[in-house]
C-alpha cells in the first residue's frame, strides 16, 4: 500500500473499521445493534487475524460500553467505540459524563430510527437528540468520508479532550459499497501521534477525577467546555487542510459548499441526503436556477458564524431535515434559522422535513419542490418546518 | 480480653474524612488502602465510600480515584483495566469502592457482565443494606422485615444473595467480611490479590444512621451478625470451594435484630420466623462447606 493509499470497494462501516485499524486504538469496548453491527465484527476480525492490537471489550450494553470507554480514554488510551439508535439512546447518561470528564473517546453513531415503533431507517434524531452532551458531531455523506472523518475525529478529540461523534446515516452509508482510498498507515502514524494525555489516572500521581465540587467549580467546568468547543471549531478547519495536504485530496471542515457561488437560494443539510442535493442542484442549474447546497458536517460545534458569512444576501435558505423534534420541527432548521436571525442580509429560512423515518427522497422531489416554492413571499420565514 | 491486632498503617487513608462520625466502613476503607498499597486505582461510584473518600478538592485516598455514575463501576473499572493493560501495567491492582444500592441493583448487570468476562478487578461492596446516600431506603440487599424509608412498614422481600449469584458465575474469588473482624478481613484482602480475575469481597456495614445505632456499637454489631449467623463469614473460590471461617453461630437472631432501630415493630413471633431462616441458610451453606453435622 502506498502513501497516498489503496483504491478499493468498501461499505461506510468498513471504511469505519478501516479507519479505525489505522488509528491504532488500544480500547474498543464495544455492543452489537443494526446497522452498526458491522463495524464491530470488521474490527473483531482485524483483531482475530492480529493486524489490530487494541484490547476488545464486548460488555452486556451500550450503557457499560460507554463507561468502559470513558474510564479507558482518561488512564490514557486512545478508545474507540460504535453504536445507533437505541444503543445511543441508553448511553445518554454517559454521553453527558463522556464530555464533562474531558475524555477523548471517538465514536461512529449509524443515525437509524429510535423506537417505538422499530424501524431500521436512516434517521437522525438519534444523535440529534444527544447536541447538548458537549460531544463534537459530525456528519458524513460517503464512506470515503466517513473514513477520513474518523482520522481526523481523533486529532481533534485528542486535541481539545472532548469526545466526537461520527454520524452516518443507516444503510444510504453504513451498507452502500462505495470506491474508497483507504490511506497508508504511515500517512496516518505521521498525521496521528500517539495519545499523551496532559492528565490521566496513573498510580504516579495520585489525581481524582469527577468528585462532588462546588457550584463555581462546576460553572468553570462548564465554561472550560465551551472554551474547548470554540477552539474545536478553529481547529477542524485546521486539521481538515493538513489531512487534506497529506492525502491529495480534498477535505472538509465544518461546512462544505457546493455550486454556492453566485446562488440565490441554498439547500442546507446533513449526511447522506447531501449526495440527493447535489443532483438537484444540477438538475435546477441546467434549468437556469442559481441554486447551491450548504452541507453542515460539523453540527457541534454549530458553525453560526461560517453560515452567516456564507448565506448572507441569499435569497432563501431551504433546511432539510432528516429528524422530527416533535412540537416544533426539523433540528437543523431550529439551529440555522437561531444562527441566522437578525443579521443584515439575512435570507428567508424555509424548513422541510425531508426523509424522517427514512422515506426516501429523490432529487425529483427536491426540484419540485425548489420550483414550487416559487418567488421569495411574506410566508416565506415560516417558523415551523413543514413536510415534504 | 483485649486483643490488639496487628496493623501496618502506611498512611493511604487520611484523617479528615466525610464519613458519619463511629462509621465503621471509613475503618474498612481504612485497613483496604493500606494492604493493597500505592499500585492502585481505585473506582467509586455515588454511595457512603464516595462521601467518605471526599469532595473536591480533597481526597482522603492517597491512590487516584475514578468518581463513576451509580450503575458504571464494573464496567468503568474494566476500562481502565484494559486500559492499564494496553501499556503494561498488568501490575497495578483496579479496585471498586461501591455500595449495595450499586452492586446489587443498578449495577448488577454491568458488574455480571464483567464477573462473565473475567476482568481483572478486586471489587468491594460495602453492604449496609440499604441506599443510605439518598437517606436510607431498601435495596435488593435490605434484609427481610428491616424498615426503610421506602419500606417504613418492613421489607416484605429477602434479602439477595450474591455471593451464590456470584458463586454460580464461577467467579475466581468471593468472600464475606466485616469491620469486626480485621484481621479476617485483611487476611482476604491479601489472598484475593494473589488471584487474577474477577474478585469480590462484601463487607457488611453497620449503618448508624440506617439501621438506628449508637455511634460506638459499628464493630459490635458487625460481630453480632457473625455470632448470631446472619451474616456467615466465608469464601468461595471458582464457585465450588467453599469455606467457612467461623464455624458455628453462637447467639439467637433476636440479640442482634433487638440492638437496631430498624427492626423494632418486629414481635417475638416474626423473630421466632427470621430464626428460623437463618438456621436455614446455615444449613444450606454448611452442606455447600461439606461441614454438616
Ligand atoms: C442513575 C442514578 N440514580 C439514582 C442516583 C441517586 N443515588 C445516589 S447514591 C444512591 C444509593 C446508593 O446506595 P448504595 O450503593 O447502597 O450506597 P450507600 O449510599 O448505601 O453507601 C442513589 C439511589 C444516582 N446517583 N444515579
Ligand atoms: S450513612 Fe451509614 S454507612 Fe454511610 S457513612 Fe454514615 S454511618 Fe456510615
Ligand atoms: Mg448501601
Amino acid at each position: 500500500m502506498n502513501a497516498a493509499g489503496q483504491r478499493t470497494l468498501l461499505t461506510g462501516n468498513q471504511a469505519v473499521a478501516w479507519a479505525v485499524r489505522l488509528c491504532r486504538p488500544q480500547v474498543i469496548p464495544v455492543y452489537p445493534i443494526t446497522p452498526q453491527t458491522p463495524i464491530l465484527e470488521q474490527i473483531s476480525a482485524f483483531s482475530a487475524a492480529g493486524e489490530m492490537t487494541a484490547e476488545i471489550l464486548t460488555p452486556e450494553s451500550e450503557h457499560s460500553a460507554i463507561a468502559a470507554s470513558i474510564a479507558a480514554s482518561l488512564t490514557g488510551a486512545r478508545v474507540f467505540t460504535a453504536t445507533s439508535s437505541q444503543g445511543l439512546l441508553l448511553m445518554h447518561e454517559l454521553l453527558h459524563w463522556a464530555a464533562g470528564v474531558r475524555s477523548a473517546v471517538v465514536m461512529c453513531n449509524v443515525n437509524r430510527t429510535v423506537a417505538s415503533p422499530w424501524g431500521f431507517w436512516p434517521d437522525q434524531t438519534d444523535s440529534l437528540a444527544q447536541r447538548d452532551t458537549g460531544w463534537i458531531q459530525w456528519y458524513t455523506e460517503s464512506a470515503q468520508e466517513s473514513l477520513d472523518a474518523v482520522i481526523m475525529a481523533f486529532r481533534l478529540a485528542e486535541g481539545v479532550n472532548l469526545p466526537v461523534m461520527i454520524c452516518h446515516d443507516a444503510f444510504y452509508v453504513s451498507h452502500a459499497l462505495e470506491t474508497v482510498i483507504v490511506p497508508g498507515q504511515a500517512a496516518v502514524d505521521r498525521f496521528l501521534p500517539a495519545y499523551s494525555p496532559r492528565f490521566n489516572i496513573d498510580p504516579a500521581a495520585a489525581r481524582s477525577v469527577g468528585s462532588n465540587v462546588d457550584q463555581t467549580t462546576y460553572r468553570r467546568a462548564r465554561k472550560d467546555i465551551g472554551a474547548a468547543m470554540t477552539e474545536a471549531g478553529v481547529m477542524t478547519d485546521a486539521i481538515a487542510a493538513e489531512w487534506s495536504g497529506l492525502t491529495g485530496r480534498d477535505q472538509h471542515g465544518a461546512v462544505e459548499i457546493y455550486r454556492c457561488e453566485d446562488a440565490e437560494q441554498v439547500f442546507v443539510t446533513m449526511g447522506s441526503l447531501c449526495g440527493t442535493v447535489r443532483e438537484a442542484v444540477d438538475s435546477l442549474r441546467g434549468q437556469g436556477h442559481r441554486i447551491g447546497l450548504l452541507k453542515v458536517r460539523q453540527f457541534r460545534p454549530f458553525p453560526g458564524d461560517q453560515l452567516r458569512g456564507l448565506l448572507r444576501g441569499r435569497e432563501r435558505v431551504m433546511v432539510l431535515d432528516r429528524n422530527y423534534s416533535p412540537g416544533n420541527g426539523g433540528i437543523l432548521h431550529q439551529e440555522a434559522r437561531a444562527a441566522l436571525y437578525g443579521m443584515q442580509g439575512q435570507p428567508a429560512v424555509l424548513g422541510y422535513l425531508a426523509g424522517v423515518g427514512g422515506v426516501n427522497v429523490t432529487p425529483a422531489d427536491l426540484v419540485r419542490m425548489a420550483i414550487e416554492s416559487g418567488p421569495v413571499g411574506q410566508d416565506d420565514n415560516k417558523f415551523t418546518s413543514v413536510w415534504l | 480480653m483485649a486483643k490488639t491486632i496487628e496493623f501496618h498503617d502506611e498512611g493511604l487513608f487520611h484523617s479528615g474524612h466525610a464519613a458519619c462520625p463511629g462509621c465503621v466502613e471509613a475503618l474498612a476503607i481504612r485497613v483496604i488502602a493500606n494492604r493493597i498499597g500505592r499500585n492502585a486505582v481505585a473506582v467509586v461510584p455515588p454511595s457512603c465510600s464516595a462521601v467518605i473518600v471526599g469532595p473536591h478538592p480533597n481526597s482522603a485516598l492517597d491512590i487516584p480515584v475514578y468518581h463513576t455514575s451509580l450503575e458504571s463501576s464494573a464496567a468503568s473499572a474494566s476500562g481502565i483495566r484494559r486500559a492499564l493493560n494496553a501499556s503494561d501495567r498488568r501490575d497495578t491492582e483496579v479496585i471498586v469502592l461501591a455500595g449495595d444500592g450499586g452492586t446489587y441493583d443498578i449495577g448488577f448487570q454491568a458488574l455480571s457482565s464483567a464477573v462473565e468476562r473475567n476482568e481483572d478487578i478486586l471489587y468491594f461492596c460495602f453492604d449496609n443494606e440499604g441506599y443510605m446516600n439518598t437517606g436510607g431506603q431498601k435495596s435488593s440487599s435490605t434484609p427481610w422485615l428491616a424498615a426503610t424509608g421506602s419500606t417504613p412498614r418492613g421489607k416484605p422481600s429477602k434479602k439477595k444473595n450474591l455471593v451464590e449469584i456470584l458463586a454460580a458465575h464461577g467467579i475466581p474469588y468471593v468472600a464475606t467480611a466485616t469491620p469486626g473482624h480485621l484481621d479476617d478481613l485483611g487476611r482476604k484482602i491479601d489472598k484475593a490479590m494473589t488471584i487474577d480475575g474477577m474478585r469480590m469481597i462484601i463487607i457488611l456495614i453497620p449503618c448508624l444512621d440506617g439501621w438506628g445505632l449508637a455511634d460506638d456499637v459499628g464493630v459490635t454489631m458487625a460481630r453480632l451478625a457473625v455470632e448470631c449467623g446472619i451474616f456467615p463469614l466465608y469464601e468461595v473460590e471458582q464457585g465450588r470451594t467453599y469455606t467457612l471461617n467461623r464455624q458455628s453461630k453462637t447467639l439467637p437472631v433476636g440479640e442482634y435484630l433487638k440492638k437496631q432501630k430498624r427492626y423494632r415493630h418486629l414481635n417475638e413471633a416474626q423473630i421466632g420466623l427470621i430464626q428460623a431462616e437463618v438456621d436455614e441458610d446455615w444449613m444450606r451453606l454448611l452442606e455447600k462447606t461439606g461441614s454438616r453435622r
